[in-house]
């Protein structure tokens, strides 16, 4: 598996919020939230992870299903940050 | 009054406003109303009779509240079930109460499916989108595109309304039997020192299958108001711009909300200016909690609020009385009366410590197929013809009455405002394999109130906290799920042998 940050914020949530379980997939584009993936202190801990995973600063008004809800959305929000910050 | 004449009498009184906001779905009180007419003949016409019971499992969703009426319309009890409950629980729940529907969502059939291997016989299941997974369910959309009146016959008010699960102290849910009367008047007295009208726009994000969730529902539809449906409070921004954009005037909160509000960094004070109050309850918030709710929430007068399923709701503290009363629960709810006894059932005197007891019309009718447990909690009161409910939990009085919570007498852990019985997660836990015996016990969190902590004793080394926690979270629902997992050798022990939760409480404290 390379390492792009999709897989690292998959591995990261199978390992965090499904217990290594694998066999329910995680599509890019599947709403964590409709899903049932990640409840509310989950997404606090996912917050968490990225920042510093990928050195991002997280602002509350960014903590929205925009940017966090989906694996792909996550990705899209990284490179934005990063592209704002280079 | 039955309860799905609420929605009857707000939809002639006001059938074009809007009843319902979940997502991108609106529905006026007229459409909620023809559509919980046209299910009702539908499940009638597919057999539920007056009295069956029929489950509701579907996440906060515009079915729900067409559901939850047109199970009532058609003369059956509704049974709310939280939707990441397990098949498990649900075929254990579809066999207490011997259910006869079972209303829910695609996402959901999965589960379904395995409760119905499990045991659980419905007759009828009603998917909200057809599912591959249960080919043999009725889809809702074709019963909700036939117009057709309710039923006329659907019972009187003394008809049981509501089956709602909680966790007892046995490890196995039970079902709380509510009655349309006892609804109606749990509604009325909380809408009244609310002051609800029809003016406000109420928010839930609780679960509906969670009574504070369901009333906010069944709340809004009497008094003609609106309620804005969603599904988690896990984006606080998001829900914060819909509090805004639909001028959001009720936002009930449980105290790990309340902790996340404080959490953000960027909220400014006045940022809801059309938020007329919020509620809490499910355990008190603390007194710094409220402080800063006020300076956050400057025109915004907080109820702080106390209740179990089995009343739905006990007291509340006036907002007036919040500086002189801090900490207290308040006193009961209006209608209804709240005191404390000792052992011997007599009144305790202001600052002595009992059991309170709840009086009034609000007052459930017992578990569902559990003399015993029932006879526990309602017991005989000060007249011949009345039960009162004993609730389990230990208070004391001030001099005029305030009430002040003390602790329970069994050992329910609340965390994220839900109920959860020990001994289900420790059931949970003694089914993985190469755990000898476990414990469970609740430990203090700033944000969850308290975490299930588990202490495992196990025969297999190799044993991760990570594979307990992975275990129990194919059995249990969520929040019943241990956040963390210590292994010992042996587990604290009372003189007699029997494993005993408060040394294994205490003995955390020490660590």
């Amino acid at each position: 598996m390379t390492d792009t940050p999709q897989n690292t914020i998959r591995a990261f949530i199978i390992d965090n919020f499904l217990f290594g379980d694998t066999s329910q997939e995680i599509a890019d584009d599947t709403s964590l939230i409709d899903n049932n993936l990640v409840d509310s202190t989950g997404v606090l801990e996912l917050v968490f992870f990225l920042e510093t995973t990928f050195d991002i600063k997280v602002a509350d008004t960014e903590v929205v299903p925009d940017n966090l809800d989906s694996i792909g959305a996550m990705a899209a929000y990284i490179e934005t940050k990063r592209r704002a910050a280079a | 009054m039955r309860v799905e004449t609420f929605l009857s009498a707000s939809a002639a009184r006001l059938g074009d406003k809007t009843a319902l906001v979940a997502g991108k779905t609106r529905l006026s009180y007229r459409q909620l109303e023809a559509m919980s007419d046209a299910l009702a003949a539908g499940l009638r016409a597919r057999g539920v009779q007056r009295d069956d019971r029929v489950l509701v499992l579907l996440d906060n969703c515009w079915e729900a509240a067409v559901a939850i009426f047109a199970i009532l319309k058609a003369g059956a009890v509704f049974s709310p079930v939280n939707a990441s409950t397990k098949a498990d629980k649900l075929a254990y729940i579809a066999q207490n109460c011997g259910a006869r529907a079972l209303i829910s969502q695609p996402r959901l059939a999965g589960v379904v499916a395995e409760a119905t291997a499990l045991g659980a016989a419905f007759d009828l299941v009603v998917l909200s989108e057809p599912s591959e997974a249960l080919p043999d369910a009725v889809a809702l959309q074709p019963l909700l595109a036939v117009p057709l009146a309710a039923p006329s016959t659907a019972g009187i008010d003394c008809d049981l309304a509501m089956l709602i699960y909680t966790s007892g102290s046995t490890g196995r849910p039970k079902g709380v039997m509510m009655s349309h009367r006892n609804i109606e008047a749990a509604a009325s007295s909380i809408t009244s020192y609310l002051e609800n009208t029809e003016d406000d726009v109420i928010l839930n994000v609780l679960p509906l299958a969670f009574d504070y969730g369901l009333y906010q529902l069944l709340m809004a539809i009497k008094v003609g108001a609106t309620l804005v449906l969603e599904k988690s409070f896990a984006f606080p921004q998001a829900i914060f711009a819909t509090m805004r954009a639909e001028k959001v005037t009720g936002f009930p909160l449980v105290p790990t909300m309340a902790a996340m509000i404080l959490n953000m960094k960027d909220l400014e004070p006045g940022s809801f200016p059309d938020l007329r109050y919020i509620s809490n309850t499910a355990a008190a918030l603390p007194p710094a909690h409220i402080e800063r709710l006020r300076a956050l929430l400057p025109g915004t007068t907080i109820f702080s609020m106390y209740g179990l399923t089995e009343c739905k709701r006990c007291t509340y503290l006036p907002p007036a009385r919040l500086d002189d009363k801090t900490g207290s629960v308040g006193i009961a709810i209006p209608n209804t009366e709240a005191f404390v006894v000792d052992d011997a059932g007599r009144r305790t005197a202001p600052g002595e410590v009992g059991q309170l007891v709840i009086r009034g019309p609000h007052v459930m009718q017992g578990y569902w197929g559990d003399p015993d447990a029932t006879a526990r909690a309602l017991r005989p009161g000060p007249n011949p013809w009345e039960k009162v409910l004993y609730t389990g939990d230990l208070f004391y009085a001030d001099a005029e009455g305030f009430l002040f919570f003390v602790g329970r007498t069994d050992d329910i852990i609340k965390t994220r405002g839900e109920k959860v019985a020990p001994k289900e997660v420790e059931a949970a836990l003694s089914a993985c394999p190469g755990v000898v015996e476990a414990v469970v016990v609740g430990r203090q969190d700033a944000v969850l109130g308290q975490t299930i902590h588990a202490i495992v004793v196990a025969s297999d080394p190799a044993l991760t906290e990570r594979d307990v926690i992975r275990h129990c979270a194919r059995l249990l629902e969520e929040f019943m799920v241990p956040k963390s997992v210590e292994f010992r050798e042996s587990l604290p022990k009372t003189d007699t042998g029997k494993v005993s939760r408060r040394l294994a409480a205490e003995s955390l404290e020490t660590i």
